[in-house]
């Protein structure tokens, strides 16, 4: 068969599973739209994060961003998974005794103050709202590279099949059909791994694989230091960033993961505060399975790649590479006229994205405007690394739908996860708490599932008509958990002392430096050009690495402005006492 | 549960906190990215130490972190009969 029938196959089965799970799991109180009722297994709520964590992005871009920057790679990997240690030691146990249903309930339980909860409420929105457009975009690009259609019909798609489980199901549905797609996922991801892990090493686990040696007995790693060095490029396993901001990047992803609104939201439905400390342990080692595979499919990928094309004739090039060509993913330009590859150091193309014509060259190869000066002559798009590897390894057919299959499970179920956190800002956060507070359950409830219909909508729009600053608001979105819901969140639990005024001012100085640094130095919305460069970074920390600042900032400004206010009131301290001891959490609390 | 029985509880957490975070951040920011070069010159087997803990030891460690936290937690709840 086809890998078009394949993946029509494979793609359908998913989406009738997650379909038939979002009706058996219908939500009938507010409750179970929230929270899930609060009674999901931490074996299973551990399965639904790490399916809410691991993103288009993850599945489909982090061994392609790896392979492409060797150890500066690292941010990613240790960022993105040492959040949960501070998650589960410093979060979770906490929130779930706090037992409410949504972040910006804490932060404005525990500072009394209903400006507190409006400021958390808009940077949980901000947050989703920036970082959902990226996943309907994914699921639009999957569909269109798998299953022939235009990117805008796969948006479609996805967003009806996002809103038939959420709207149904809230975090009920939402929960259970995530359970299904770490399955689908994690699976595409490592049956393509082991394969490629086998024949390149012999070995089946990639995780001991890519530190073992080929069939001429040198290590793979040091064949592509090798490799990479003679021809110019930084050795892989050496990085080119600074420590510096390697350090801060990887803080503030860390910090930026254990303050994301779609994480911690999760550890509320399950029963106990034992259950939170634990599911978050499942979480990590369900993460960590495809987060320590990624870093050897990079080195798999990217050794095929150099040996395959170096110095290859175009006329002699395997097909892979004439496909992804046609895609655009791929793009050649014979600069020195003698009919190889060259794949050099350096940018092979001007701008962003190569500029097709409609005509071939001498050797059949697409003809592209924007070719560069340097000698690099080859331009390949990251995400190639996990699109194209089964094909690279000539693995059959149906694995390679099982990647499409797989891509769509990560993207669609981080994209609930989010929509949920949307809804609930709006019909629990502002609606039920601030503008009509006597509202009864069944009407909430149906508020709650039209805002999750008004955030299909909106992420759907921001899917099709992307915004140009999309590809920098995973800096954003990171940046400001890590400087706004992290601090406040963590002085709430073990300061008893920390008041209203403290993380007002706090959040606000943190959001706002943060915000302010983003903007001159990732998005040039301030500031002259020519001050903001990378060479006029503040200490040489990069944007990305921002929001470790931002964290100290409002840490600092907090605790400063607490001392010259009053306490926070007895009922409060109460409050926090009654968070740090584990017994008689109970259900999460009805309002 | 009486004050001081609390303010133990509460301490005897903390100190947990404060060592298994020391490791986290000695695993990760230690020998993943500050001592990373001389972690480097040092093999385990194909893989330069420094790089390894970087891109594959600091993540298990992460994962054995948590779940040492969950069996401490788990016992100190059951010391102060704080358990559910």
């Amino acid at each position: 068969m086809s890998i078009q029938t394949w993946t029509f196959i494979i793609v359908g089965l998913t989406f009738a599973l997650y379909i038939g799970i979002a009706i058996w799991s219908r939500a009938a109180s507010t409750k179970e739209f929230y929270v899930a009722g609060g009674g999901v297994s931490p074996l299973a709520n551990g399965l639904a994060t790490a399916a809410d964590w691991m993103s288009a992005a993850s599945f489909l871009g982090m061994a392609g961003i790896i392979a492409f920057s060797g150890y500066d790679g690292s941010v990613y990997l240790m960022g993105w998974t040492g959040g949960y240690v501070l998650l589960a030691l410093l979060l979770a146990p906490y929130l779930r005794k706090f037992g409410k249903f949504t972040v910006p309930d804490f932060i404005g339980d525990r500072y009394y103050s209903n400006v507190a909860r409006t400021v958390a409420v808009v940077a949980a929105l901000f947050v989703s709202f920036t970082y959902v457009a990226g996943q309907m975009r994914g699921v639009g690009v999957v569909f269109s590279r798998f299953l022939d259609v235009d990117v805008n019909t796969g948006v479609y798609i996805g967003m009806a099949v996002v809103l038939f489980y959420a709207f149904l199901g809230g975090m009920k549905g939402i929960t259970y059909t995530q359970v299904a797609q770490y399955c689908v996922l994690i699976f595409a991801f490592m049956v393509p791994a082991i394969f490629i892990s086998l024949m390149a090493t012999g070995n089946p686990v990639p995780q001991i694989g890519f530190g073992s040696a080929g069939e001429d007995g040198v290590y793979l790693l040091d064949k592509l230091d090798g490799l990479m060095t003679d021809l110019g490029f930084t050795a892989y396993t050496d990085g080119s960033k600074s420590t510096t901001d390697v350090f801060f990047i990887t803080a503030a992803l860390m910090l930026g993961t254990a303050g994301l609104p779609h994480v911690i939201i999760r550890f509320f439905t399950v029963p106990k505060v034992r259950d939170a400390r634990k599911s978050a342990g499942y979480a990590l080692l369900f993460i960590a399975i495809l987060y320590t595979t990624a870093p050897a499919i990079a080195v798999f990928a990217r050794t095929n790649l150099m040996k395959t094309v170096q110095d290859t004739p175009y006329k002699e090039i395997p097909t892979w590479f004439t496909k992804w060509e046609d895609t655009g993913l791929i793009a050649w330009t014979d600069k020195n006229e003698d009919g190889k590859i060259q794949y050099l150091p350096g940018p092979a193309i001007d701008g962003k994205k190569p500029e097709f014509s409609e005509s071939r060259g001498d050797y059949g190869e697409r003809i592209i405007y924007n070719f560069g000066k340097g000698k690099n002559e080859l331009y390949i798009d990251r995400d190639i690394t996990v699109l194209a590897n089964p094909e690279i390894a000539g693995l059959p057919n149906w694995v390679i739908a099982l990647v499409a299959a797989g891509g769509l499970a990560a993207a669609l179920s981080t994209a609930a996860g989010l929509l949920l956190v949307i809804s609930t800002s709006i019909s629990h956060d502002l609606i039920k708490k601030q503008l009509a507070p006597d509202i009864s359950d069944k009407k909430e409830l149906w508020i709650a599932r039209f805002s999750a219909l008004l955030a299909v909508v909106v992420a759907g729009y921001f899917g099709i008509h992307p915004p140009g600053f999309v590809a920098s608001v995973v800096a954003l979105a990171f940046g400001l958990a890590a400087s706004s819901f992290f601090p406040a969140i963590v002085m709430g639990i073990f300061s008893k002392r920390m008041n209203r005024e403290g993380a007002i001012a706090g959040m606000v100085a943190g959001l706002g430096i943060t915000c302010y640094y983003i903007a001159r130095f990732k998005l040039g919305w301030v500031g002259q050009e020519e001050t903001s460069k990378a060479e006029h970074w503040w200490w040489g920390i990069s944007p990305e690495g921002f929001g470790t600042v931002g964290m100290l900032v409002n840490l600092a400004v907090a605790f400063l402005v607490s001392k010259f206010t009053a306490s926070p009131p007895e009922e409060v301290q109460e409050i926090v006492e009654h968070i740090r001891i584990p017994s008689g959490s109970g259900e999460a609390l009805e309002h | 549960m009486d004050t001081s029985q609390r303010k133990k509880y509460w301490k005897e957490n903390l100190r947990y906190l404060a060592i298994l975070l020391s490791i986290w951040f000695l695993v990760s920011y230690g020998f993943g990215i500050l001592l990373v070069d001389q972690l480097n010159s040092i093999r385990l087997g194909g893989f330069k130490l420094g790089f390894w803990f970087a891109q594959q030891g600091s993540i298990f460690v992460f994962v054995i972190l948590i779940f040492v936290y969950v069996r401490l937690m788990n016992k100190l709840d059951k010391k102060y009969k704080v358990n559910e």
